[in-house]
């Protein structure tokens, strides 16, 4: 096990830059979830964690080495890919211990090796089996045990998840996570789905055009984002965004409602105001939205509601059992603690 | 095969049920055509099959079943010591050209695929150009070659220019872009150096298309005329094809022997095609990832 530090990471391809220094330290046996759109440079970073690309600029350290002129297989790492790559014509027992066959080890060792990997993922039964005799989620468990073989200092997960159908992704997710707890290395893992980065991780790196947008625990990002991007990514249904202006100390709301935050905003500048479905609901407070009901997603216990006003669809969450109707002119109001805002120009979070 | 496969469905029990279409002509064509096309290919094989059970007096004979079927001519020629020459040279021939371009063909294949390096497509480009000269073009050039190289009448210098061929290293570069980097650099975390992944990833996923250029390369030597023709000058260093050639005199070719000879020699081509053919079948690349 060890920490990782990254210092200033560039990734240069030709002239196209696709990380732009990017900077990040990761604690021992941490679960750390990178997450962003694609073409954020999520997996570029992994990869070049893996010393599968070399870095243009920057440093990579593992356990306070620095791995940059490293080989992949001297770096202590093990990677689980998007496609498992696991080899076809080996079977489990082969493909969990390819890992081991540089290793300089007994063959009993390594037979021992095996056995207690695929006891720790429950595949003990599974290891005459060819990969075409498993199904989905068996398969991504032999790229694990692969992967955990060898006991590497960093476990890297590359979009490990995305080729599941969503129960056995459900499943998976949470077995990744007991494993996690159970065998305690520091994990990388990336993902494109939010929902995956706020259940599994310890912290969460979101990342956009190859710059790191926040670092930050699940609580962190979700209620403290630090920026427009951050706030719409994480947590579904996305952030709703109003404008509003600051005027006479006060939030002077596109609806003509007017907030009152507390001191320290900016005096005449244009404001976004971010708040979340669930915090947003019909009643009879300061109006931040008033227009029709346009659609209605009943889930049961809740009822989403998504209501037109100011050119935009804003998303909230009304009562289950007696939701407002479509076309229902409706009035959508929330705690003022519930609000972030933002700088209209920057985007960044003013509190 | 679990219980409810073998159970009929209710699509399978209409469809017994269902009166039967009659052929449209659009069909029976094709059958015909087919069937022609069928019979084009076997013919020749019949016959050579036929005239090596005739008596040479009977050989201009078109008559497809002899009237005195015997088998003397398989007794002469396998009794012949030059056919077993010929025949172990052919073996010999055939067998390292078709594993040197195993080796070789899926080698450069690999490294043109899977590695980024400057010139890459050039070569790749130069290789296969090569595909566009005729053999015949390039005989005069090997001889030469052979000649001062003292290769002449030798089994190196019948070898030498089919050990690697364009075609086998284009078919091998097409066959890898199908194997996903993903197992590659799977491989190289896990430690395996560059050749132990080409040789233990890469080729076992790529195993029907050795099997084909097996087969392809192996007919192509087993069946090779003409360089062999040239190159060889004593009757020990002749290939099977060049031997039979040589059978009867300038006065009288022994048709019924070379057959029987040709019937003799489609043997290891036979077996080697039954052997490696469920390689081709099999389509084992994407057994390994997602389901």
């Amino acid at each position: 096990m060890a920490d990782l530090a990254i210092r200033n990471l560039v990734k240069r391809y030709d002239k196209t830059e696709v990380l732009h220094g990017i900077s990040l330290d990761v604690e021992d046996g941490e679960f750390v979830v990178f997450v962003g759109p694609s073409g954020c440079g999520k997996s570029t970073t992994l990869r070049l964690i893996a010393g599968l690309e070399d870095a243009t600029g920057g440093e990579i350290a593992i356990g306070g080495r620095v791995v940059n002129n490293l080989e992949p297989k001297d770096r202590d790492i093990a990677m689980v890919f998007q496609n498992y790559a696991i080899y076809p014509h080996m079977t489990v027992r082969k493909n969990i211990g390819f890992g081991l066959r540089t290793a300089k080890m007994s063959k009993a060792d390594k037979d021992a090796r095996i056995d207690e990997v695929a006891g720790i993922l429950g595949m003990t039964d599974l290891l005459a089996r060819k990969p075409s005799q498993l199904s989905g989620g068996q398969r991504q468990r032999v790229a694990i045990g692969r992967a955990m073989v060898r006991d590497p200092a960093v476990f890297l997960f590359d979009e490990p998840l995305s080729n599941l159908d969503a129960q056995l992704r459900t499943q998976m997710r949470l077995e990744i996570k007991k494993l996690h707890q159970r065998v305690g290395n520091t994990i990388i893992f990336v993902t494109h789905d939010q929902v995956e980065a706020m259940t599994m991780a310890d912290r969460i790196v979101i990342m956009r055009d190859g710059h790191i947008q926040q670092v930050g625990t699940p609580a962190e990002v979700y209620h403290k984002p630090a920026n427009t991007f951050v706030a719409r990514f994480i947590g579904a249904p996305s952030m709703n965004m109003l404008s509003g202006m600051v005027e006479n100390g006060a939030l002077r709301m596109a609806s003509g409602a007017t907030l009152d935050l507390g001191a320290g905003l900016p005096e005449g500048r244009e404001i976004t105001i971010g708040v979340r479905p669930e915090d947003l609901h019909p009643g009879d407070g300061p109006a931040l939205v008033r227009g029709p009901v346009t659609v209605r997603e009943p889930l049961g216990h809740e009822t989403l509601i998504y209501v037109g006003a100011e050119g935009q669809e804003v998303i909230a969450k009304a009562d289950g059992r007696t939701p407002p109707n479509v076309g229902e002119v409706v009035t959508l109001t929330a705690a003022v603690d519930t609000l972030h805002v933002f700088d209209a120009a920057t985007g960044d979070a003013l509190r | 095969m679990t219980a409810t496969e073998i159970r009929p469905t209710t699509d399978a029990l209409l469809k017994t049920e269902a009166p039967k279409k009659p052929a449209n002509m659009g069909q029976i064509l094709r059958w015909m055509l087919l069937f022609l096309g069928g019979v084009a290919m076997v013919m020749p094989i019949a016959y050579m099959i036929s005239t090596s059970l005739k008596w040479p007096h009977e050989v201009y004979n078109l008559k497809l079943i002899p009237d005195e079927p015997h088998i003397e001519n398989y007794t002469y020629v396998l009794e012949d010591g030059r056919f077993y020459w010929w025949f172990v040279n052919s073996m010999i021939i055939a067998v390292i050209t078709t594993i040197c371009n195993v080796i070789f063909d899926s080698l450069v294949g690999y490294t043109l695929c899977k590695f980024r390096f400057p010139g890459r497509y050039i070569v790749f480009i130069a290789i296969l150009s090569t595909l566009m000269i005729p053999t015949e073009m390039l005989v005069i050039p090997w001889y030469l070659m052979s000649q001062q190289f003292g290769w002449l009448d030798t089994y190196w210098g019948i070898m030498f220019p089919g050990l690697m061929t364009a075609f086998g290293t284009f078919l091998m570069k097409q066959f890898f872009e199908t194997v996903p980097d993903d197992f590659i650099e799977a491989a190289r975390i896990d430690g395996l150096n560059e050749l132990q992944i080409w040789w233990t990833v890469a080729m076992p996923l790529v195993k029907p298309a050795l099997a084909a250029l097996a087969i392809f390369v192996f007919l192509g030597n087993w069946t090779a005329f003409i360089w062999p023709l040239i190159v060889t000058n004593s009757v020990e260093m002749y290939t099977l094809p060049v031997g039979l050639s040589s059978f009867g005199d300038e006065a009288d070719v022994a048709w019924e022997l070379i057959m029987t000879g040709a019937a003799i020699s489609t043997i290891p081509t036979l077996i080697v095609f039954l052997i490696f053919q469920r390689y081709i079948i099999q389509g084992v690349v994407m057994a390994g990832l997602k389901g």
